[in-house]
């Protein structure tokens, strides 16, 4: 489904990533790991088309995303979070919603100015499936709250379904256990877990929660220093030598 | 249902607007009328700007440079052809020009649709721009084409401006116009593409990553906000009769800015009521332009008091309402409802607050 190809990414004489291949197949959970600096986010910017990779190419469903800019991305059916949560602050909850759907919308402005049926139609059906995502993870009651207002774990939790609004084939991921505590990372474990199985996506993760990332992916890359260091399922890469070496330093 | 009420109540309000309109006309002045006009021009250019700056979060401050256009093209689409031929004796108009004429309403309309266009040529470079660079470059334009105008003689006039323009513009077509502009400007913000204008004012980024085009959104908010501009300045010149290039000087744009500023970024009714605010204080403060005679002293006038008035003003606005008057919010049926609520609500708890006192006492 995804597959990046050789992706290089240099800022000067700094090189961020280099040769970078990652796979992520249909239904697939995959997790991206490295110790800090390694080059997961700048991998998600590639992807996502924040960055235009150096040399390399960026496969999605076969057609090659490279260079593409980010709304162009997400139509083809990616979506992702941030790092640091990037909210409609100032805007409700639902606003926050509603406007990740509307890169899907048909009607023209002044359709919508006017108030045709057409525009009336859409938007109705837009206020549904805002209204049955925000069930989903939990957020009804606040349909009306300011984004802002929203205490850290359900501003992370309205990222998410901000990000499936636009509703992608793949999500991506950017440490969205950040900040919870042993409980929080189980609910969050099963939570990731219904939401693939409900939308039928793939999900690539970058995450520091080890507890996470061996319970939830099925097949992980561990990045350092930009380059891939090791690849497979969670036991193997738990076991691989030169990944806790990276985690832990030699001797 | 709620969607007829809502109905109800804007033709209610909107036949009230037009029927106080119809008694001050009878009733005021010349001058008071001329005022009254002001302020729905003003409405409709604190709207336009509100749009780009307030709700896009662009920073553009061209906004005289596009009232400059739609006031030349309607003014050159209204004036008669003998007209035209007294204004311009330095140097004929240009003969494709001097026949071209169109009634006051396509007048308006063609208006708007140069300043928009204009707007889009403008904005396929400036808006590659970001914040500060982007006020630059809008204000450079609004000086090229103060510059243009002073220049181009068989077009503009140059620097003598336009003299006995049709004075056209009425309170109908002021606040007809304006009303307009207001139900545009409520729709837009309420459907898709007013999130979508949003989104860009709150995060950039993620409004990308959500699939909105950056350029696209930025350039549409551009162009509408232009052309209201546009509008704003053909009603402007048919008012007032004369124009000149020196009319639209940068002031022009912080006048609106002002109003944008006062009334909350992001915010209709915050427009509506500082821009009406402003254009009356703005003529009720004209006394202290004046010598003013206290006591037997008379203190000699300083023009151009009044707008230190208003920079005075605009900081204190900015010191201790950096939001304006109505912040992001809007005035609505919906919204005095919440508030009747809120004071009664508090009423009910001060009066079992004052129970619980006295049966403690």
């Amino acid at each position: 489904m995804l597959k990046t190809k050789d992706v290089t990414v240099q800022f000067g004489g700094l090189t961020a990533l280099s040769k970078l291949n990652i796979e992520v197949e249909e239904n697939q959970i995959v997790g991206l790991i490295g110790p800090n600096g390694a080059g997961k986010t700048t991998a998600f910017n590639v992807i996502t088309g924040v960055y235009k990779p150096t040399s390399g190419k960026v496969y999605f469903e076969d057609n090659d995303i490279s260079g593409k800019k980010p709304n162009e991305i997400t139509k083809c059916g990616i979506a992702r979070t941030f790092q640091n949560i990037r909210l409609f602050k100032d805007l409700t909850v639902l606003e926050n919603i509603q406007i990740a759907e509307h890169l899907r919308i048909k009607s023209s402005l002044p359709s919508a100015i006017l108030g045709f049926s057409s525009y009336k139609n859409e938007e109705k059906e837009m206020h549904e499936r805002a209204i049955s995502l925000l069930e989903e993870v939990g957020l009804l009651d606040n349909i009306k709250d300011k984004a802002s207002s929203l205490p850290y774990g359900k501003q992370r939790k309205l990222e998410i379904a901000r990000a499936l609004a636009t509703r992608p084939k793949l999500l991506l991921l950017d440490e969205p256990a950040a900040g919870m505590n042993q409980s929080e990372t189980m609910q969050f474990i099963s939570f990731i877990e219904e939401l693939k199985r409900k939308h039928k996506i793939s999900v690539l993760m970058i995450e520091h929660h080890m507890q996470l990332v061996m319970g939830i992916c099925e097949k992980i890359w561990v990045l350092d220093y930009g380059k891939e260091i090791a690849k497979g399922l969670p036991k193997e890469v738990q076991g691989n030598k030169a990944v806790i070496e990276a985690y832990l330093g030699v001797d | 249902m709620k969607n007829r009420q809502d109905m109800l109540y804007r033709v209610f309000f909107i036949g009230l607007l037009f029927l106080s309109l119809f008694y001050l006309q009878k009733t005021m002045d010349s001058y008071a009328v001329r005022i009254i006009n002001l302020c729905g021009i003003y409405i409709i250019l604190a709207l336009g700007l509100n749009l780009i700056n307030g709700f896009t979060g662009l920073f553009s401050l061209g906004h005289a440079g596009f009232m400059a256009i739609g006031a030349y093209t309607s003014a050159i689409l209204t004036m008669p052809e003998n007209v035209k031929v007294v204004n311009f004796f330095m140097k004929p108009m240009n003969g494709f020009l001097v026949e071209a004429n169109a009634p006051f309403v396509v007048a308006l309309v063609i208006a708007m649709i140069v300043s928009g266009l204009i707007a889009l040529l403008i904005g396929i470079p400036a808006l590659r721009l970001r914040d500060d660079y982007l006020a630059i470059a809008t204000l450079g334009f609004s000086e090229i084409i103060r510059v243009v105008f002073t220049n181009t003689y068989s077009v503009t006039n140059g620097a003598l401006g336009l003299k006995m323009i049709p004075t056209f513009t009425n309170i109908w077509w002021s606040w007809g116009s304006a009303v307009l502009v207001i139900l545009f400007m409520f729709s837009f913000s309420k459907s898709s593409f007013g999130r979508a204008v949003k989104a860009i004012r709150e995060d950039e980024v993620a409004a990308e990553a959500m699939g909105i085009d950056l350029f696209k959104t930025k350039l549409l908010a551009f162009v509408i906000g232009s052309a209201f501009a546009g509008l704003g300045g053909a009603l402007l010149g048919n008012l007032i009769g004369t124009i000149d290039p020196a009319l639209f000087r940068f002031t022009l744009t912080f006048n609106i800015l002002l109003i944008v500023v006062i009334g909350g970024m992001g915010s209709i009714s915050g427009s509506v009521i500082a821009a009406v605010i402003v254009t009356v204080m703005m003529e009720a403060l004209r006394f202290l332009d004046e010598s003013v005679k206290i006591g037997g002293y008379i203190i000699e006038g300083i023009p151009g008091l009044r707008m230190v008035v208003f920079s005075l003003i605009l900081m204190i606005v900015v010191i201790f309402y950096s939001e304006g008057l109505m912040g992001k919010k809007e005035l609505s049926i919906d919204s005095l409802k919440e508030f009747g609520k809120s004071v009664k609500a508090r009423k009910i708890h001060h009066r079992a607050q004052q129970k619980d006192v006295k049966k403690n006492a």
